[in-house]
């Protein structure tokens, strides 16, 4: 990596027919920093790590993603990335062995390491008691680490979470922060992070940047982007705020057809 | 070596050839841990073959006219491609219910060129299908099917079991492409068999088609398979179109699809 970016987003847009998702939105994410994508649900949170993660096109603008353009070297950007997404997407018909050594040739990591890294993955994420049980049985952390498990088996240099601990117990949630935080101290790797906890914007990332409407309307760090808000300000006060303005706009204006419209548009767009 | 020092070293990478088979039987050994870990579904996919040859064949053996020689011969081999086609064809669900769960998006992040999915997958239905072919050559023989037990004609049944599995399957995947859901596909699905099914020369001879049927059947990729079973299968049994022709085409539809298909699969999380 050539670059002391991990991520570089040069006007980027995403656009389905007239709506654009994301609207010429720049980036950049040094080596090794932890950022995240806030914003409220449509925001285009997910429609930027799809791009970066290069499951969807741009319509316009490029990316870097750890010095590999995402339009043209995208084999060199999947082999660097690991990747987290919203759902718990864990296998749940196989074992957490298997579930590791799908990704492990899925990756074209040489056999000789399968057994040896698989192993080290699994104890690292407290999972090698269950390593050969099936997923199915297991809880919403315990998928959750296997996937952190797995994003990491092959060493990326950057790893997307996209709304990591949705869904989780806080008790869950703190295991898992606590073993993304391992990721930063140990292995030094650059974490996107998508998520509408504030809480775990400000334990996780050193900057963020605030998303409306497909727009990137702040970035800063935690502490700059709350000052902002005023002296009792939080991360929640700013969520909120771009919340209520879109409900307020909307108010009044929607049917239950634009809101069972826009609720599939949204489904769609993550 | 501590866990963490041999998980932070970058792993070692096979050539791009070896890992290119590696990432196949990754997702061709997923399928297969799948069906190790649940049998079942095996066991109730004999049950539509056995009522077909039991009740179907025994009744309209005694129908003249049909063929001139045994009908439970001239079905038997008709039968065994029906249970493959009828169980490939709905194999984009699972294409679907990957896509809902969040699997698809792990393995379209992987370096995996999208062509070694979608033939894992296609070998992972050609392996189900051959084991499900096996169970129907019993039934077929104990519902009085002169089975031909030349070891050579065995093999030719299996690779010819395993290519029209292939074939259906990926055509299965391209139609969860388009249809993107479960309820549209089961839709499709259905309307799909039976014009396969019935415009093929699966269970009559396609001489007693009217003309624009026949020319339907000669462009069915069952038709094909069927012909090559039934040389093969039944002793004394002729291929009506040659050998050459029946695995020619299968071979030839299989390849189109498979390059139709890995442009079609990341669509389906875009």
């Amino acid at each position: 990596m050539n670059t002391p970016y991990a991520v570089e987003i040069d006007g980027i847009t995403k656009a389905y027919g007239n709506f654009k998702a994301v609207d010429n939105v720049s980036l950049k994410v040094n080596a090794g920093e932890s950022f995240a994508l806030i914003g409220p649900n449509g925001a285009g949170k997910s429609s930027i790590i799809k791009m970066l993660t290069t499951l969807s096109q741009p319509t316009s603008g490029s990316a870097k993603v750890a010095g590999f353009d995402i339009g043209t070297q995208s084999s060199d950007v999947r082999l660097n990335i690991g990747y987290i997404p919203q759902l718990l997407c864990a296998d749940g018909a196989l074992t957490a062995w298997e579930n590791l050594l799908l990704s492990a040739r899925l990756y074209r990591i040489h056999p000789s390491e399968h057994k040896d890294r698989i192993g080290e993955v699994l104890a690292a994420m407290n999972l090698a008691d269950v390593a050969h049980q099936r997923v199915r049985g297991f809880s919403g952390g315990m998928i959750r680490r296997l996937e952190i498990a797995q994003s990491m088996l092959h060493r990326p240099k950057v790893i997307f979470m996209d709304e990591p601990t949705v869904g989780l117990d806080p008790a869950a949630r703190n295991t898992v922060w606590k073993h993304v935080r391992h990721l930063q101290d140990e292995y030094k790797v650059t974490i996107i992070l998508t998520t509408h906890y504030m809480a775990e914007v400000e334990e996780l990332c050193g900057r963020l940047a605030v998303l409306h409407r497909g727009k990137v309307v702040g970035e800063g760090t935690p502490a700059a982007i709350k000052s902002d808000m005023g002296p009792q300000g939080s991360l929640d006060d700013i969520f909120e705020r771009l919340a209520r303005n879109d409900d307020e706009e909307k108010s009044g204006k929607e049917n239950y057809r634009d809101i069972g419209r826009n609720r599939r548009s949204l489904a769609k767009r993550g | 070596m501590t866990s963490d020092a041999i998980a932070a070293r970058s792993p070692s990478v096979v050539n791009p050839l070896f890992g290119y088979f590696m990432q196949i039987q990754a997702v061709f050994s997923a399928e297969a841990q799948k069906l190790r870990h649940d049998p079942f579904e095996l066991a109730t996919r004999a049950i539509q073959p056995l009522l077909w040859l039991l009740l179907f064949g025994q009744v309209m053996a005694n129908v003249r006219g049909i063929t001139s020689g045994n009908y439970i011969d001239y079905l038997a081999a008709g039968i065994l491609a029906q249970s493959v086609l009828f169980a490939a064809i709905f194999f984009g669900i699972s294409a679907i219910w990957e896509k809902d769960l969040g699997i698809l998006h792990r393995m379209l992040v992987s370096p995996a060129p999208r062509s070694t999915i979608v033939l894992g997958k296609a070998l992972a239905a050609g392996v189900r299908g051959v084991i499900q072919g096996v169970i129907v050559y019993f039934i077929a023989a104990v519902a009085g099917a002169h089975i031909s037990l030349n070891p050579l004609h065995i093999a030719g049944v299996l690779v010819l079991i395993a290519l029209g599995s292939a074939v259906f399957s990926t055509l299965s995947l391209i139609i969860a492409c388009f249809v993107k859901t479960r309820e549209r596909f089961m839709g499709i699905g259905q309307v799909l068999t039976m014009p396969l099914f019935f415009a093929s020369n699966a269970i009559y001879p396609i001489a007693l088609m009217p003309p624009w049927m026949q020319n339907v059947s000669h462009a069915n990729p069952l038709t094909y398979q069927v012909d090559g079973l039934r040389a093969l299968m039944i002793e004394g049994g002729v291929s009506e179109y040659g050998f050459a022709a029946d695995y020619g085409i299968l071979a030839a539809v299989f390849c189109v699809l498979v390059l139709v298909a890995e442009r079609m699969y990341p669509k389906l999380v875009a």
